[in-house]
């Protein structure tokens, strides 16, 4: 492979059993350089074992894993030092500080005179402040704000991001994805896994979406958003009955509010044709445009 | 969601990162020295507990058992029971805290989960081993001294043969060190690790002639006390303080250098192979 036009990550084909479960059957993805990328999916759709074949912690069963050009295996030093990974667990290590944490993994990458990266990861992570106390006396989202910081300390041109944001608070959610969007700006690869769908519509350019191990979407984000046309209207009316012919269609929420699903907006001009045909009023109505969160789960239902 | 407008970053591209990072060969030994250097800080960080305590129990048997056998028990001519124990003293500690070191440093770290620090950098399983043998053999070296000094105040001052000790000494606490690390690995919960320590290593430490000469044994038990390898380094170790042993000090040396060219193997296939810690 040509490594100046490789992708950031190749996966060919990648497979993984554990047991009796087939964590990945067949994933092949290219993510290009400077792209930020989304990988989403159930609870073991196989996001995890992916990322960890990614980072050696786990080894494929067949098929090939690259970062920038580096095959994953046979070229580990290389393929580690262009990669930084963000764990889902929460892992820290309570016999050192912030500082020491974070010396001791450049030391691991080579780097021993790394006290300039370090101290500006730690303002722009707000770890400054807590640079000399113990990982263990750190709150949840200081901890994870570390590893974010470890994952960035050999400046890995590929940052691989796994659930960064799951119990964090909204502070801390907005500043990490300043930073890491920055990154991007400047030219890093992020590859994201999350359950808030929100955040990959907003950051991620292109998105691959896992059920059971395999792709099942492959697009871009706006791509995406197109592939259903599924718009949701509510409405508040004066009366607490519907025309006959609706009573199927709309449901009532939890606010006493009316919800209707319609694909063109013919058919919603028809329910408040039909609505005023039969003596109700609409009081409010609110449109809802599809989001990833739609496509997702309309995606997941059809595979 | 809002995101913020780019700033400038100072040396912050893909592109410079990768020209610092230089050849992966170049900063090979600065990996290990830096997990090298991470083994030797979590134990010294906590050095009540890794040096401190087994130095005042090492001192304990000494009084008690000084106190109780020195009238009544001379091993070799010439030597005092006190003389005699305090090697098997010293050499018992190193081997204990050797093999503490790199044990509890894994099973610590798979249970909390941030092997994974160590586990994601190009560090190879040579480099690995390397580490945290270096760790575990510093940490028996330290208590091993550490036992010496305070046992001077009992037993004067003597080492007619120092390269033995040192040979002994480095031999000992490097074979506990790569069991430590298979045992690190292979356990999966606490009990698990404290079973391998109070089932093997403790009845291989205290069934190898600490407190007394295998030739004080029947038969049998003098034949099963030579299967064991520790008491060829008690033995050899012993010899470099009092000039006198139960075998050939060569021999001894022969069979440790064997324990550990074989549990080294052992420890360097199961880490190239991944086991437990790769899936």
């Amino acid at each position: 492979m040509n490594r100046a036009t490789a992708p950031a990550i190749h996966l060919g084909n990648l497979r993984k059993r554990f047991r009796t479960t087939q964590a990945l059957d067949g994933v092949s993805l290219d993510i290009q350089p400077g792209e930020f990328f989304g990988l989403l999916g159930p609870n073991g759709a196989g996001k995890t074992t992916l990322i960890s074949i990614l980072a050696g912690l786990a080894r494929a069963d067949t098929g090939e894993a690259a970062i920038m050009g580096y095959d994953v295996v046979r070229d580990y030093r290389h393929a580690r030092r262009a990669l930084g990974v963000v764990p889902q667990e929460l892992v820290y290590d309570p016999f050192f500080n912030v500082r020491e944490t974070l010396r001791i993994q450049s030391g691991y990458f080579g780097l021993k005179h790394n006290d300039g990266w370090i101290d500006e990861i730690m303002h722009h992570l707000d770890l400054t402040p807590h640079a000399d106390k113990n990982t263990q006396n750190l709150s949840g989202g200081m901890k994870r704000r570390l590893l974010v910081a470890q994952a960035l300390v050999h400046k890995p041109p590929v940052i691989v991001l796994d659930e960064p944001t799951a119990g964090v608070d909204v502070d801390l959610r907005r500043s990490l994805w300043e930073f890491i969007s920055r990154l991007n700006r400047e030219g890093h690869t992020v590859l994201l896994t999350t359950h808030y769908l929100e955040e990959a519509e907003a950051l991620c350019g292109r998105i691959a979406m896992l059920k059971s191990g395999r792709v099942v979407a492959l697009d871009a984000t706006r791509n995406l958003l197109q592939l259903t046309n599924e718009h949701c209207a509510q409405l508040r009316l004066d009366t607490e009955t519907v025309p006959l012919e609706w009573q199927g269609r709309l449901l009532r929420d939890a606010e006493g509010c009316w919800r209707v699903n319609f694909s063109d907006y013919e058919e919603l001009e028809t329910l408040l044709a039909g609505l005023r045909a039969a003596g109700a009023r609409v009081l409010e109505l609110h449109l809802r445009e599809p989001d990833l969160e739609d496509v997702f789960t309309d995606i997941m239902k059809r595979t | 969601m809002n995101l913020p407008p780019s700033t400038p970053h100072r040396d912050a591209s893909p592109s410079t990162g990768e020209q610092r990072l230089g050849q992966p060969g170049a900063t090979l030994a600065r990996g290990v020295s830096a997990l090298f250097y991470k083994e030797l800080l979590r134990f010294w960080k906590v050095v009540v507990q890794t040096v401190v305590a087994p130095v005042v129990t090492a001192l304990l048997y000494l009084l008690i058992f000084s106190h109780v056998l020195e009238a009544h028990v001379q091993v070799y001519p010439g030597v005092s029971y006190t003389s005699f124990l305090v090697p098997g003293l010293v050499m018992m500690s190193m081997l204990q805290n050797a093999f503490s070191n790199s044990s509890s440093s894994l099973i610590q770290s798979k249970m909390q989960g941030n092997i994974v620090f160590v586990l994601l950098p190009p560090l190879s399983y040579l480099e690995f081993f390397l580490a945290y043998l270096g760790a575990a053999v510093i940490r028996g070296l330290i208590v091993g001294l550490g036992v010496w000094a305070v046992t001077l105040w009992y037993v004067p001052f003597q080492l007619p043969h120092p390269l033995w000790m040192l040979a002994y000494a480095l031999l000992a606490c490097a074979i506990m060190g790569a069991i430590g690390i298979v045992a690190g690995i292979w356990a999966e919960k606490y009990d698990q690790l404290a079973a391998f320590q109070n089932f093997l290593i403790l009845p291989l430490t205290f069934l190898s002639g600490v407190f007394y000469s295998i030739h004080s044994l029947p038969p049998f038990w003098q034949a099963v006390s030579r299967g064991n390898p520790v008491f060829y380094l008690i033995d050899g170790f012993r010899y470099a303080f009092v000039g006198q042993s139960d075998t050939d000090p060569g021999l001894g040396l022969l069979v440790a250098g064997a324990c550990f060219v074989a549990i080294s193997a052992l420890t360097l296939v199961l880490l190239k192979s991944g086991y437990k810690l790769r899936h």
